[in-house]
């Protein structure tokens, strides 16, 4: 059923077909004149202070553009949420990719000479370079205990239900970091004078930049501008990168007098010196009744930060509120840390913190279930969160989900009975390669967390043209994900007009409302709705004016611009109203909805090669409601890849604080032959405050991959697996003994 | 791209006698035939050659002969060639399957047998197979032409048996008997375009239920590609029904020498190159 002209129809990719044909300009196509190319002499050892800088004699340096900390004109520091990262370091260093100069000429080989020929003496201080060695404060390195944030959540009694327990456990679960491989490395293009900062590039939040911007130079809001090219994929990647990247190109221009200066990253940079995933250690105390009821979870999340605070509070955050997972639970412990480390910081990717502690607790029902001699579909069938129970910080559960349902749903697809009864007989014979079914539970918050939404205050606008047509002003940005398309149905749907109508503006801060950054899901559940409400705005106001009578809407736009002038609608954020959250207590509505799924994976462990090969994966999914049917199912397939990569085969290898294999061919994410065909179902119920009934589904994808996995292993060997990636050398040393 | 093409020359003959002068004038010059080793050192900045000889345009280098005893192969056959070849497929099975092992169909279409060799990475997917065929290469110079062993060729860690103004120009090998057994497997971190952490290649002759002709040779597990000579003694004249398993992993243990790298480790590549043996004998033990 679908009584909507747009909303749930394939529409196709709005810039689909310019990057097919390559017409779609990318930050390091443009062609500028007198343009510069920038390049960052970095630090090299994790922890020490800078005694001296040396050039390399008989070097023409007076040929570049030589930027250090003194030449900034305001601040030095990249502006988020605390001001606790220098723009370039100055005297101390905290990591070893931390930038110390900035170099910059017209000859882009030229300038990458030139940053070898640059020597940073530095006298080195011992670097804390793990989660153990931060939390024993040997050194401290950051604040007062090496600790960004810390979150404690409690419902109930835990110590007196763990006590009453038939069932007790304790395990710890790790999770490595991982690179987001985005198609196309960060890269920024900046100007700037006293007169004003133009910077342009591959970003996902416009308006981080324009306040990391603002901050360095200490210049009026407007004095900068802000606007995002193509931008090649992001997964949080480009959450807060790019402002450092601005920062950077802008000192180099404006030390050069407004010149245009260019950065633009290689793979190998890129991949070395930007945010990956967290890495994360979970241990979880639990206690189950006799007949499996989950009676008390005490769960301890720790997060690897780096050496910056940036985004390491939020995705702590998100970590602690999923650490439960999609259960019942009375009695519930949550303390999660996050820690410093004299890595480069750790940032936003894809799932945000949750995809960590729902890889712990989706483990560890599995182990439960084995301890407790019971199906793990009937230990969750027990303890499943059913709508009108109590979540962990208190939120009543308002989604009318049957999880059960969706659980069955999966189980069915991927034939689990079947194969949980069948597989240990085959497994039995003398062939190397055993078989597993397994699968995992979860949910994914939309939007941002408790009372965030209310206090990021989004605006999006509607415009209409003189020659009838409809732009989309928000800052929100397409980064392959779809929103240009989704923003255009939605649009359309509203202002009941054919799709052609609408045109979605490239952000640009001068141009566009700040509709809030490109992350958490909520560029469809929460800015779509604000277009759908302009939309509808804009529709009364042309009613309201005795237009629209015959349906003609670009007529009838075109009159009303001729009349007045103008033609401009608005819609602000406005909390769902029964939305209540104390950020003090972490009591309340951590999320407006949740995104629920069961994913079932059918595997192969080879015990010749200890590899692990997923062959069938199902991934059933309630997202309220597909706005476009065929990108929501690319990015639950995409999302999924992802997930099998950081289970299986991503591996950043660390050595003294810095990536070792910061090559994509030591850094292997799966291709084509690795991945099973992934199989997409959705369960719509649309959700009241989503437009057209949406929920925000781009990270939901990557959070549950990890643990089916892991779960079919143990089907398959009858072994813990407590740790991804589980590479097949890990897997040999659970399998053989280390 | 951090390598820099402007501080570098290439030498561009345009015959085989005018690469083999330029290649004793200029021993300093690293030939290159496809360029799909050389070019990601470079372009991460990391090779250290300024002065190239390119050898891609050579006809005298190509082409794939077949006769009654032997195949030879030009040292630019391209994997692309190997793969694609009807013959192969059926008497050379695990040549081409480690062909298309190598990386991917672009890299297959411009990397080629002699280069491969040539670049002498221990992790190289072909010369397992090559070692286990018993090949040989021609290695040519103004001075003449010497054929020698491909067993012989690897000295250690990216060195070997080619003088500075040598270039292979041909790899010949003998076309095995039929009804043999072959087995090739590599092991990478992923199932496609990966640098292989172990690979086992194998030909064997079974008759009378005994083995009478072993070859086996491994992959990254040494500094070079290597034959596993020990394992080989230990199985060879064993009937088929009682092979001596535990004796043959002991030797073959003996025979390599892995170590701690990016891909893997050393205690990995032990214990599977081991089940590949084991893998490879169920296999054999079949025939």
């Amino acid at each position: 059923m679908n009584d909507y002209a747009h909303i749930g129809r394939s529409v196709q990719r709005r810039e689909g077909r310019a990057k097919l044909t390559g017409a779609a300009l990318f930050t390091d196509d443009f062609k500028i004149e007198g343009l510069l190319h920038g390049a960052t002499v970095r630090s090299r050892v994790p922890r020490g202070r800078i005694t001296g800088i040396h050039f390399e004699e008989g070097f023409p340096w007076d040929e570049f553009v030589i930027v250090t900390a003194r030449d900034i004109p305001g601040k030095n520091v990249v502006a988020h949420l605390i001001q606790d990262q220098p723009c370039l370091a100055d005297g101390v260093i905290n990591h070893p990719e931390e930038a110390i100069m900035l170099l910059a000429h017209p000859d882009p080989q030229r300038v990458q000479d030139a940053r070898e020929r640059v020597r940073v003496d530095v006298e080195p201080l011992p670097p804390v370079l793990s989660i153990d060695e931060s939390l024993r404060c040997d050194p401290v390195i950051w604040g007062e205990d090496n600790i960004f944030k810390t979150i404690h959540i409690t419902k109930g009694d835990p110590d007196g239900a763990e006590a009453q327990g038939h069932l007790r456990m304790d395990a710890t679960y790790l999770t490595g970091a991982q690179e987001h491989v985005y198609i196309e490395p960060n890269a920024i293009i900046a100007e700037a004078t006293a007169e004003g900062v133009l910077v342009r590039g591959s970003m996902q939040c416009p308006y981080y930049v324009h306040h990391a911007l603002h901050e360095m130079f200490q210049l009026p809001l407007e004095k900068v501008r802000v606007a995002q090219v193509e931008t090649g994929g992001g997964f949080g990647g480009k959450e807060d990168f790019p402002s450092m990247l601005a920062c950077h190109a802008a000192l180099l221009s404006w030390k050069a007098g407004g010149r245009p200066v260019k950065i633009a990253y290689d793979r190998e940079e890129d991949m070395a010196c930007t945010t990956k995933r967290h890495p994360s250690r979970t241990r979880i105390r639990s206690a189950f009744a006799t007949d499996g009821t989950l009676l008390a979870l005490d769960v301890e999340l720790l997060l690897d930060g780096g050496a910056y605070t940036t985004l390491s509070p939020v995705v702590l955050s998100r970590a602690a509120i999923h650490a439960s997972g999609p259960y019942r639970c009375p009695n519930l412990r949550v303390q999660a840390r996050a820690l410093a480390t004299n890595t480069p910081p750790h940032g936003a990717f894809r799932g945000f913190g949750a995809p960590q502690s729902l890889f712990a607790i989706e483990r560890h029902m599995d182990e439960a279930a084995r301890r407790l001699g019971l199906d793990p579909a009937e230990l969750r069938r027990k303890n499943l969160l059913r709508t009108g129970d109590v979540m962990a910080t208190g939120q009543i559960m308002r989604d009318e989900v049957d999880l059960i349902a969706l659980m069955d749903r999966a189980l069915t697809e991927i034939r689990y009975a079947e194969k949980r009864d069948s597989y240990p007989t085959l497994n039995a014979s003398d062939d190397p390669v055993k078989r597993g079914v397994g699968f995992s539970v979860f949910m994914h918050g939309g939007g941002f967390t408790g009372s965030a939404e209310t206090m990021l205050n989004s605006v999006a606008a509607l415009e209409g043209t003189e020659d009838g047509r409809v732009r989309v002003l928000a800052a929100s940005t397409e980064m392959g994900q779809g929103a240009n398309t989704v923003f255009t149905q939605v649009a359309a749907e509203a202002l009941q007009a054919p799709v052609d109508l609408i045109m979605v503006v490239p952000p640009d801060t001068s141009l566009v409302p700040n509709s809030g950054p490109t992350v958490a899901s909520r560029t469809t559940q929460v800015v779509g709705k604000l277009v759908l409400d302009a939309g509808l705005a804009m529709r009364k106001t042309l009613l309201d004016a005795g237009l629209l009578l015959d349906g003609d809407v670009a007529g009838a736009i075109r009159t009303y611009v001729a009349r007045h002038g103008a033609l401009r609608t608005e819609s602000r954020y406005q909390k769902p109203d029964f939305m209540e959250w104390d950020d003090t207590t972490y009591r309340g509505d951590a999320y407006a909805t949740y995104s629920w799924a069961c994913y079932a994976v059918d595997l192969r462990v080879d015990l010749v090669t200890y590899e692990t090969q997923v062959a069938d994966f199902v991934a059933v999914q309630e997202v309220g409601r597909a706005l476009n049917p065929t990108l929501a199912a690319g990015q639950i397939e995409g999302g999924v890849a992802q997930g099998i990569g950081w289970g299986l085969n991503e591996e950043v290898i660390w050595r003294g604080g810095s990536m070792a294999n910061h090559q994509m061919s030591n850094y292997l994410i799966a291709t084509a032959v690795d991945l099973p065909r992934i199989r997409v179902f959705f369960e719509e119920r649309p959700f009241a405050y989503g437009p057209g009934g949406a929920k925000g589904l781009g990270e939901l994808p990557m959070d549950g991959p990890a643990p089916a996995i892991l779960n079919a292993v143990q089907h398959a060997l009858q072994i813990a697996p407590r740790q991804v990636p589980m590479t097949p050398e890990v897997l040999m040393d659970l399998v053989e003994g280390a | 791209m951090r390598g820099q093409p402007s501080l570098c020359d290439v030498l561009a003959p345009l015959n085989l006698d005018e690469a083999l002068a330029l290649r004793a004038a200029h021993p300093e010059a690293r030939p290159l035939a496809g360029g799909t080793d050389l070019m990601v050192p470079f372009a991460a900045g990391r090779l250290p050659d300024r002065l190239f000889l390119n050898l891609w345009g050579l006809e005298e280098l190509r082409g794939i002969t077949v006769s009654d005893g032997e195949v030879t192969f030009g040292a630019l056959t391209l994997f692309r060639e190997i793969a694609a070849h009807p013959l192969f497929q059926r008497e050379f099975p695990n040549l081409v399957r480690s062909a298309k092992a190598t990386g991917a169909l672009a890299i297959q279409s411009r990397g080629s047998l002699g280069g491969n060799i040539a670049n002498g990475s221990p992790a190289a997917d072909t010369p397992p197979s090559l070692l286990v065929y018993g090949a040989e290469l021609e290695l040519t110079s103004l001075r003449g032409s010497r054929w020698v062993p491909y067993a012989d060729f690897h000295t250690g860690y990216k060195r070997s048996l080619l003088a500075p103004d040598e270039l292979i120009t041909r790899i010949r090998v003998p076309r095995p008997r039929a009804g043999g057994f072959h087995y090739f497997r590599k092991v990478g971190t992923r199932q496609a375009q990966a640098i292989s952490k172990v690979s086992l290649a194998a030909w064997a002759r079974t008759g009378n239920g005994h083995i009478q002709e072993l070859r086996i040779a491994l992959g990254s597990v040494a500094p070079m590609p290597i034959r596993a000579r020990g394992a080989e003694k230990a199985l060879l004249g064993r009937s088929g029904a009682s092979l001596p398993l535990d004796a043959a992993l002991e030797a073959l243990q003996a025979d390599i020498s892995p170590i701690d790298d990016l891909r893997s480790s050393a205690r990995f590549r032990r214990k599977v190159a081991g089940n590949l043996l084991a893998d490879m004998l169920r296999g054999l033990a079949l025939v």
